[in-house]
């Protein structure tokens, strides 16, 4: 292809016009409203779906959702993911429908990679990526959230997947269906 | 002040240079800080930032942070470099962006003593002569530095300083031609009243004649190319060479050729203001003669300070607003087009003045 290069005309390569140009468009972006955040103070909305740090969530009764299965630890892929599981004589879960509960849980965030499959796999809806995006920490062993942590972090879930509310209500449905005419 | 009185007269000039020239480098200084601040701040609006906001209000103390910060990072010297002009180029750097405002009148008087710190009569030949050493450094620096790009950039520095210090001296020479006299303080006391075609109009040079504005003109863009500024920054090109000359050095040897950067620009334009601009004077309320009380003197001061303060404002604009010229572009500017037109600048003014005789 050839390109084509006009020859400049007297006033473009007398550079004046190009001055002119050059002075309109900074002097608009110097008077412009700035588009700076203030960054601690100031936050970034984050949107709706985003993936941000994995955290443990409790059920509305407040009871641990995990129950030590270790799927997300399995599928997790650097291994960011830790369980201890209670094993034979340990204690039990503190809910019904649940066998057992995580004697320890813990994710390196500094080895996470905020990909989800945690979240994906677990069939309880324990782990959630929720919305922090900043974590910082002054050593290594900071970054190491252990269960205790990650469950206050991520609070008790009131969102729509109730897992087992749901089935509990499927169960009394299925009782009481004979009666039911 | 009886014992003052009392001293042999060189004692009493060494002290009074002193005492002139420990504040004007302080204020130099303090005003290459603040220029640094004023660059980053301008910038930062006219990309559609804030720029540094977090020392102080409006980040007022932000060139303290970054002086402590040049002082205490690592002064590393590689293995390769050529140790003593290593050492050397950023003091050579320095030293003459800071020597040239010795000439420069900054202020009228006050009390008895002139506001420069050297009334020479061949004021301008010395700055001429100080401005060239500034070059060296630069070269030195890019030599020292014992590897590519600095190099590179030590040889284009060294070219276009050169090429462009011979359309700035002659670029001035009409203003010597109409003033008659090298004297800086002469020059700028030629400049007072209202210019005589237009008495609106401030007596400053360059509204005296059409040849005066062209000199200031091609002594502008010499300016920009003597001190490494967009759009003749070749020397420093950081897309090109990664920073030229300075790419070697650390800590405060880097800030020194940064800070020498800055005092160049300012050294620039208070040779402009001086020269074109009337330096301390105003044709308003009598203040083109010299003050007779103190406070018309540090009035003075002021008006030459905020003078200065124009020019680097279009110097920092300037270098926000432009595109690099390539190298052959840039000789071709300096050679093909300024020279020749200074030189018929002079030939035109020296007819015109010998027609008027």
């Amino acid at each position: 292809m050839i390109v084509k290069r006009p020859e400049l005309s007297w006033t473009e390569r007398l550079y004046l016009p190009a001055i002119w140009n050059g002075i309109k468009v900074t002097l608009r972006h110097f008077l412009r409203r700035k588009v700076t955040m203030q960054y601690p103070e100031q936050r970034w909305v984050v949107p709706e779906g985003y993936r941000g740090a994995p955290y443990l969530v409790r059920d509305t009764e407040g009871h641990t959702k995990c129950v030590s299965c270790q799927l997300c630890e399995f599928v997790c892929p650097p291994k960011a993911i830790r369980i201890v599981p209670p094993g034979p004589d340990g204690p039990p879960a503190d809910r019904p429908n649940a066998e057992k509960m995580p004697l320890e849980f813990e994710i390196n965030m500094l080895r996470c990679i905020f990909c989800g499959f945690c979240q994906e796999v677990c069939p309880e809806e324990a782990i959630f990526l929720m919305k922090d995006y900043s974590l910082t920490g002054t050593r290594r062993e900071e970054m190491i959230y252990n269960k205790e942590k990650l469950l206050a972090l991520g609070g008790s879930h009131q969102g729509r997947i109730q897992k087992w509310t749901f089935k509990l209500e499927e169960a009394r449905e299925q009782e009481v269906f004979p009666v039911k005419t | 002040m009886a014992w003052f009185n009392q001293l042999d007269p060189t004692s009493q000039f060494v002290l009074l240079s002193a005492a002139k020239v420990v504040p004007v480098a302080m204020i130099l200084l303090g005003l290459v800080a603040y220029t640094v601040l004023a660059e980053r701040k301008i910038c930062a609006a006219m990309q559609d930032r804030i720029g540094p906001n977090r020392a102080g209000p409006f980040g007022i103390w932000q060139p303290i942070s970054d002086a402590v910060k040049a002082f205490f990072k690592e002064d590393f010297t590689p293995d390769h470099v050529r140790k003593v002009y290593f050492w050397l180029a950023p003091a050579i750097v320095m030293i003459p962006a800071l020597l040239t405002i010795a000439v420069i009148p900054f202020g009228s008087q006050l009390g008895q003593q002139k506001m420069v710190i050297a009334d020479l009569n061949v004021g301008v030949l010395y700055t001429f002569g100080i401005v060239s050493l500034g070059v060296y450094g630069i070269v030195l620096a890019g030599y020292a530095a014992n590897s590519k790009y600095p190099f590179m950039g030590g040889i284009r520095a060294s070219a276009q300083m050169i090429s462009y210090e011979i359309a700035m001296g002659m670029s001035v020479i009409p203003v010597f031609l109409m003033v008659g006299d090298l004297n800086l303080s002469r020059v700028v006391g030629s400049q007072a009243g209202t210019v005589a075609w237009l008495p609106v109009l401030p007596n400053w040079t360059v509204f005296q004649s059409p040849m005066l504005t062209l000199s200031f003109a091609i002594f502008l863009v010499a300016a920009f190319a003597e001190t490494n500024r967009l759009p003749f920054d070749l020397p420093e090109a950081e897309q090109e060479l990664a920073g030229g000359y300075n790419i070697e050095y650390s800590s405060i040897k880097f800030a020194l050729f940064f800070m020498g950067e800055y005092a160049n620009m300012i050294a620039a334009s208070a040779m402009m203001v001086t020269l074109f601009f009337g330096g301390w004077t105003l044709p308003l309320f009598g203040l083109d003669a010299p003050a007779t009380t103190l406070f018309g003197g540090l009035l003075h001061i002021g008006i030459f300070v905020a003078k200065v303060l124009v020019m680097l404002v279009i110097f920092i604009w300037v270098r926000w607003m432009w595109p690099r010229f390539r190298y052959d572009q840039l000789m071709d500017l300096g050679w093909k087009r300024m020279l020749p037109v200074a030189l018929a600048n002079i030939v035109v003014t020296a007819a015109w003045l010998w027609l008027r005789a």
